[in-house]
């Protein structure tokens, strides 16, 4: 999923500091799943920015909202009935979110409360780690179904470099080396012999690195 | 027992610490309390067994975000006594009276609770 954290709250409040009445939205999606944005977070940031409004003597109308997804414009729509009465949106998604809000409700900001970070998985409860670079072009079935792109500190292909110590990477000693997590993974296996097989430079036109990326699925429209 | 400590306490009772979200701690401010404090079981006596752990996490939490909007986090306070200890109740409740009068009133004027008057409409 897609993981995010909140905004330091002075940042947030900067944001916001000349509006008088605003709606803050939350999402049940990722952002629910990693305690950063779903409706619980919405009643923390509302309740702790009224408090810091109130303080200042500059007190601030909110109206608390959760939807769906903040990533589905059919999920976006249900904001259509009252969003107008607003001066300003903070979304609570991530940034995909922010976005989709923004494109169908032009005429009002819509401000973003997280800062987004990476895709990652849960390791336990609240801690997240980043295991996707989103890169296009899977080669998990190379690696044991650990990924180099992601884990690597240089993204290597065939690992591992030789600054691989005792498991830990050189550039980072915090982290772990994947590259030797994969030789473990495959000799686990028992299929050690793809690890000897080169992997061929990586087309970075399938990642980011090719420009925003787009999926038209010809079958599926309507 | 019947020791007395101090009136300008409202006691609110859960069954364990652990039911205290954030949301209650800022909420109680938001309400106008000078000061929320909570009060659970020894830390490793909790009836519940985590119960008083996950409490003091959160207002570990609260008490940054108090700090980070400029509220001072000394409002807000959570102690650790076994049931049994009537005398160390009244001891932090007097505790608790002097620090928040030594801070003096809060800054926040007592927002109005609504009560849904749908309810109570008779036809």
């Amino acid at each position: 999923m897609v993981i995010g954290e909140g905004k330091p709250i002075e940042e947030v409040l900067s944001m916001i500091s000349d509006k008088k009445k605003i709606l803050v939205v939350g999402c049940r999606g990722c952002v629910t799943v990693c305690s950063a944005g779903g409706e619980k977070e919405v009643s923390i940031l509302s309740s702790a920015i009224r408090l810091a409004r109130e303080k200042e003597g500059n007190p601030i109308e909110i109206r608390e909202e959760t939807i769906e997804r903040q990533c589905d414009n059919e999920y976006v729509e249900e904001l259509r009935g009252y969003i107008d009465e607003y001066d300003a949106v903070l979304s609570m998604a991530c940034g995909v979110g922010v976005q989709f809000l923004a494109e169908r409700y032009r005429k009002i900001p819509i401000y973003p409360a997280l800062n987004t970070t990476f895709i990652g998985g849960t390791l336990e409860q609240g801690v997240w780690v980043e295991r996707c670079q989103a890169c296009g072009n899977c080669i998990l079935d190379k690696t044991g179904g650990i990924c180099p792109v992601a884990r690597c500190s240089k993204s290597l292909m065939n690992g591992p470099c030789g600054g691989s110590s005792n498991g830990k990477c050189e550039i980072n000693p915090e982290i772990d080396c994947v590259w030797q997590l994969i030789y473990d993974r495959l000799k686990e296996l028992g299929t050690l012999e793809i690890f000897e097989e080169v992997v061929p430079i990586k087309d970075w036109s399938t990642s980011r690195d090719g420009g925003p990326r787009r999926i038209d699925r010809e079958d599926l429209k309507l | 027992m019947r020791a007395q400590y101090p009136a300008n306490i409202r006691i609110i009772k859960l069954p364990c610490t652990g039911k205290v979200s954030e949301i209650h701690m800022l909420k109680a401010f938001e309400s106008g309390a000078d000061g929320v404090y909570l009060v659970g079981c020894e830390e490793g006596n909790c009836h519940f067994l985590t119960g008083n752990l996950r409490a003091r996490k959160r207002v570990e939490r609260v008490k940054r975000i108090l700090e980070h909007i400029g509220i001072e986090p000394e409002r807000l306070a959570m102690y650790n006594l076994s049931a049994g200890e009537g005398t160390r109740f009244v001891q932090y409740a007097k505790e608790m009276t002097e620090k928040i009068r030594e801070l003096g009133p809060t800054p926040i004027k007592p927002k109005k609770q609504e009560i849904g008057t749908e309810r109570f409409e008779v036809q």
